[in-house]
């Protein structure tokens, strides 16, 4: 009956969450197909010819990746608000961060970590060169993991209107720029055979930042939202 | 079960006032909930029942004035059941998200039995009626150990046998040494001493 410790009780967060997402599978395909239909109809916009489309593809990849990240934070706690577990969330005699940063760390791993090892695939679609593969799912792994920690902030200031969808974009894309930028330089660098490192370095860094000062944000979100 | 000795404080409001949408809800309210005490809030709909127990469990940190001790630990029960839909009930315990303990399975079967969810246990809950939700939540109460209780409207779809359960469960928790404040509309029947907090406008001496 004893109260569990930060780390079981975090772990029981993600098995949750994780059991959670694999019960919903339309919500882990989702972001897959709007990626891969996105990606069918650049051809189509810009024209089929391969080496045109090679030269966007660092980009395109990038944007439709933010894109699809954007359309699934809005949900991270929207569930649990709407049935009341998230009030008890956070009257759980546990580090919040600690639970926010389970949270999160589920939400990764049922969009990003996906997404990122899926690209090449869609890398194949756009024509872009096998050698920046291993970049794009490199800097995807990281880039994507900002990303959902960026926007469980939106998620969690906006979980208490009915409809954020909009607003949360307008919140936290601001806050993708960088990602997007750098990203999507550490492609380009690799399709031109320029060293990646730095610009994946520049991502960890990133990351780092992201994990140690999002998950404050998004439980001070939270308390915000709960208590209105 | 708790074990704290009868007397002691669990909870104490001092000078709690709440204004909302310009209507004074309460003003300078004060009570200390005591082990073996079992309140009730009172009071017509709008009259602050929710906003007070709110406060009382710390879900609302702004907005009023006034303090709150907390002294034990608490278990807080909301209008909303916490149950999600794809988990089946079981599930939903082993893995809830207020932070309680680990349970083996004979002690949540055990829970489960005891709201009249036996042989339920591994449904998933959106095949469940309202009411069934409301007692996987209510299983919890089986299975914490915190002395300090706040329920706001526990009765609510809740057939009649399982309200004389819930209202046996509490005064058993009450005689244990535990303290229970909730908030309901309908007079209880239970084999404890019950106090009265009357939301009206006019505030108990």
């Amino acid at each position: 009956m004893s109260a569990p410790g930060a780390a079981q009780f975090c772990s029981r967060l993600l098995r949750r969450q994780l059991l959670l997402a694999i019960r919903r599978p339309i919500e882990i395909g989702n972001p897959l197909l709007f990626f891969a239909m996105v990606i069918a109809l650049f051809p189509l916009g810009l024209g089929p010819a391969p080496a045109k489309l090679a030269g966007f593809a660092p980009g395109m990849l990038w944007i439709i990746a933010l894109l699809s990240n954007l359309l699934t934070s809005d949900g991270v706690f929207r569930s649990d608000y709407d049935d009341g577990s998230l009030e008890q969330l956070l009257l759980a005699p546990q580090p919040l961060y600690l639970s926010v940063l389970a949270y999160i760390g589920a939400h990764w791993l049922s969009t990003g970590l996906l997404l990122a090892l899926l690209s090449p695939v869609f890398a194949l679609m756009v024509n872009l060169p096998p050698a920046a593969l291993s970049t794009l799912v490199t800097s995807l792994l990281l880039g994507t993991a900002v990303l959902s920690l960026l926007g469980g902030i939106g998620a969690a200031l906006t979980v208490g209107l009915k409809r954020g969808g909009m607003l949360i974009s307008l919140l936290i894309l601001p806050l993708y720029m960088p990602v997007l930028i750098f990203g999507t330089a550490a492609v380009q660098a690799a399709v031109n055979g320029i060293p990646t490192g730095p610009y994946l370095a520049i991502l960890g860094a990133m990351l780092s930042l992201a994990i140690a000062l999002a998950p404050l944000a998004i439980a001070a979100g939270l308390r915000i939202s709960i208590d209105a | 079960m708790p074990a704290g000795a009868s007397g002691s404080p669990l909870l104490a409001a001092q000078s709690l006032s709440l204004v909302r949408g310009g209507r004074e809800l309460f003003r300078e309210l004060s009570f200390e909930v005591t082990a073996g005490q079992l309140w009730q809030i009172e009071g017509a709909n709008g009259a602050g029942k929710t906003s007070l127990i709110r406060i009382l469990c710390g879900l609302s940190r702004y907005g009023f004035e006034g303090r709150v001790e907390r002294v034990a630990q608490q278990l807080y029960l909301g209008h909303q059941s916490a149950v999600k839909a794809l988990l089946s009930p079981r599930e939903n315990i082993a893995l809830h998200v207020s932070g309680g303990g680990s349970y083996c399975d004979a002690q949540i079967e055990g829970a489960l039995a005891r709201v009249g969810l036996y042989g339920y246990e591994d449904v998933p809950s959106h095949t469940l009626s309202a009411g069934q939700h409301r007692r996987v939540n209510l299983a919890r109460l089986y299975l914490s150990s915190a002395p300090m209780w706040l329920l706001d409207e526990p009765f609510t779809a809740i057939d009649k046998d399982g309200v004389d359960e819930l209202q046996n469960a509490l005064a058993t928790h009450v005689n244990a040494g535990g303290a229970v404040v909730l908030t309901s509309h309908q007079p209880l029947q239970v084999r404890c001493d019950v106090q009265f907090l009357r939301l009206d406008g006019n505030l108990p001496a």
